[in-house]
Parts: C-alpha cells; structure tokens; sequence
C-alpha cells in the first residue's frame, strides 16, 4: 500500500496544519489517523513511532517523519515549492519563518489564560500589521509578480495565505491596510488545488473550541 | 574584503551561535559587525543577501556547503535530528532566564529530556550504523549541531553523556575535526555562556 502519506495528530490544527495545507496544494492526498485520547498517544509512543515521542508525525515514502519543520520541508522539496536554486530557497525560507512566528503566536491563544488573552490578541495583531504583513506587501509591491518569490507558487505562498486566513479570524478587517495582499489572498485562494482545501469537506480543520482545547490539555499534559 | 558573511547580533550566543558553529565548521571567515541592531536580529549579510530567521540562514550555509546530505531522504533525517536537537538547545538556553523559583525544575526538565528524549536517539542512531557521522557516513550539520548541544548539555551537567558511551567518543571525534577544533579554542568567535549579570541587559535589548 505504498502511496499516501499518512497524518498522525489530533483532530485539529496545532502544528500539523500547515502540513495538511502544504499537501492539498501540492495536490496529494493524505490519510489521517487522529489521536482522540491519552491512550493513543501513549500507543505511539511506547510502539516506537515517535522519534522524540512527539507529534506531528507523518509517515511519509517509507519514514516515519517528525519535527513539523523536517516534513514540511521534505514535502516542499518533493513538490517543487522550494524555487530553483540556493537563493530562492533562502527567501522562502525567510518568509516562511516569519510566517511561523505569526502563526505561532496565534495558535497559542487558546491555551492563554483569561486575563491574558486580550493583551496576547492585541501583540498578535500589532506584530501582524507592523512586522509581518509589511514585508510581504512591499515583496509583492517591489517585484510586481504574482507570487512571492521567483515568479512561481512556491511553500511561502501556500503558508502566507494560511496565515493570512488565521490573522483574518482573529480581526477580520486587519488586511486593510494591505492592498496587494488583498489581491494575493484572492489570486491564491483560486489556484486549484487550494481552492478545493478552502471549500468544506476537505481536510483543513476548523479552529479550535473549548471542548478540543480541553481534549488537548488531557492528551498532551498542557 | 567583499565575500566574507557580516554577522549583526549581540556579543553572545542566543539564535546566532548555531550559525557561528556551521560557518567555523565549514570554514568559512566571517566578518564581526559590533551591535547593530534591526528590528530582526541574528542577520547576516551573505552573498548579497541581508537575511534574517536563524533558521534560514542556517539552512542555507548549511546547503551551500555541503552539509545537507547527499538527497531528499538524508535531508530529512538532518532536519528530523537538527530539530530535535534546537528543541534541547533552546530549552537548554531558557534556564538562564528563568525565574529563581522556577530554576531547579526546570532544571530538572533539562536533565530528563536530555537523557530520556534526545540524547537516547542519538546513542541508538550511532550504535545502528556504526559510522562515525550521524547521516550518510558523511560529515552533516547534524553532527555539528549534536556537538554544540553536547557542550551546552554539559555545561549544565558535566556528566550529562555518562550512559552514552558512543556519543563520548562522537564528541571527542568530532572536536577533533580541524575546522571545529580551530572554533572551539580560544580567540575563536565561539560565544560564552550567559552569564547571570548580563541576562537583565540582554532583556533590555530584546523586550
């Protein structure tokens, strides 16, 4: 059954969500086994399938990979969204960091505690409009192109729009002082293959509730 | 002196110093910039690039010099390892910032991964093949990066490999390459631990 990649996380977005988006894009399907309790995550583990006991883990041609940065990178590279040589790779990398950082500080909202959450929200929408999004808004605007690098849909277009989409849901209007990011956010919403994981019943997960955050809390010892 | 890589950082080890350890090991001159500081830093300026996120850089010097392994699969077995190994490192690096009451337990935190998580897949990686280098039987960041978590983890705990015994001699190996030798002696641009007394002024820069 050699084939499809295969996901091991919760049922959720967390650290294995830019994978799930990485591969949609690329056009490859991927099974997903979820880790619903203490008890599958423990079974992992104690199987030896986790080289640092942790997830995400993907098995992927034959590896079990971890680290979500390791399979994400071997993913892009597999796929061609890495750009052509040494130097367009060193700009995606650039981007996707930033990207990384963005969405970090997001992803940990729910697991604030409540009299922190307002104040985290505000640095994640001061750091998104004043560090991150300027720099991919001159990037468009310096070039001209379509995409953010070498002419051509690389991973960190696929990751800028996840972010994008993510900064959306904590203030829906905090594109607006980015014009040509706007027009990104439409033109890369529309490439096929990502058009199909934007629409429902793909594998993109929803953001997470009160009843997953507390699933996780258990499972993970957060 | 065009060519030579510009590091801008502060005078010590935080995001940079993995950077220094692949540049010293591929043996690559830099040129030291003082403290300027941007609104990122590490940034290096290399091959006409200002490029910023340590890992970026480290990736590319990484690839420029060979130290990526030969295909995509040893690729990913690098990444996997290095960043297993950047997890301990910046656990590692956190202690000197934590809190005194919240010292001795993380600490202890230290301790247990090191010697629970990490360096067990290390020790295992190495008795499996035999080799001398963690992937491809070829030199690879990844044994340049296992060696600088290696020193950091001893630091904390100078008997930290004693049921290790392959990840000893892997140390003692690797210090012994030339490139690494000539940055782990003094004079080198290798950077010194944190020391409590600057902790408040490196928090200052950054927060």
């Amino acid at each position: 059954m050699a084939g499809k990649p295969k996901l091991h996380y919760t049922k959720g977005r967390g650290k294995m969500e830019s994978i799930r988006w990485l591969l949609a894009a690329a056009g490859v399907e991927f099974e997903e086994e979820f880790i619903e309790k203490k008890e599958d995550l423990d079974k992992l583990c104690n199987g030896g399938f986790l080289l640092f006991q942790q997830v995400p883990m993907v098995e992927i041609d034959g590896m079990k990979m971890v680290q979500s940065r390791a399979i994400a990178n071997y993913i892009a590279a597999k796929y061609n969204l890495c750009g052509k040589d040494l130097k367009e790779r060193a700009w995606i990398d650039m981007y996707v960091e930033g990207t990384t950082d963005l969405m970090g500080m997001i992803m940990i909202i729910p697991l604030q505690p409540a009299d922190k959450k307002d104040k985290h929200l505000a640095l994640i929408i001061e750091r998104a409009t004043t560090r991150y999004f300027p720099v991919y808004e001159k990037a468009l605007k310096d070039h001209g192109q379509d995409y953010l690098v070498g002419n051509k849909l690389s991973w960190a277009d696929i990751h800028l729009l996840e972010a994008i989409l993510m900064a959306e849901e904590c203030k829906a209007d905090i594109l607006s002082a980015f014009p040509l990011l706007q027009a990104f956010k439409g033109r890369i919403s529309n490439v096929p293959t990502i058009k199909k994981f934007l629409q429902p019943g793909s594998k993109r997960k929803p953001q997470p509730d009160e009843k997953y955050i507390a699933n996780v809390r258990k499972i993970f010892n957060v | 002196m065009s060519g030579k890589p510009k590091l801008h950082y502060f005078n010590g080890r935080g995001r940079m110093e993995t950077i220094r350890w692949l540049l010293a090991a591929a043996g690559v001159e830099v040129c030291l910039c003082g403290s300027l500081l941007f609104q990122q830093v590490p940034m290096v300026e290399i091959d006409g690039m200002k490029m910023v996120q340590s890992r970026a850089i480290a990736n590319y010097i990484a690839a420029k010099y060979n130290l990526c392994g030969k295909d995509l699969k040893e690729r990913a077995l690098i990444d996997m390892y290095v960043e297993g190994m950047a997890d301990l490192n910046e656990l590692i690096m956190s202690h000197t910032f934590q809190p005194a009451e919240k010292k001795e337990q993380h600490f202890a935190t230290i301790v247990d991964r090191a010697t629970n998580r990490y360096f067990p897949v290390f020790e295992k990686v190495l008795k499996d093949h035999g080799q001398d280098f963690l992937v491809g039987n070829q030199f690879s960041r990844a044994d340049v990066q296992l060696l600088e978590t290696i020193l950091a983890a001893e630091e904390c705990k100078p008997d930290i490999l004693a049921k290790f015994p392959l990840l000893q001699s892997f140390k003692a190996r690797t210090s012994n390459i030339p490139t690494i030798k000539k940055f782990l002696q003094p004079g080198s641009q290798r950077k010194p631990r944190l020391q409590e007394k600057d902790v408040k002024r490196v928090m200052e820069i950054f927060h």
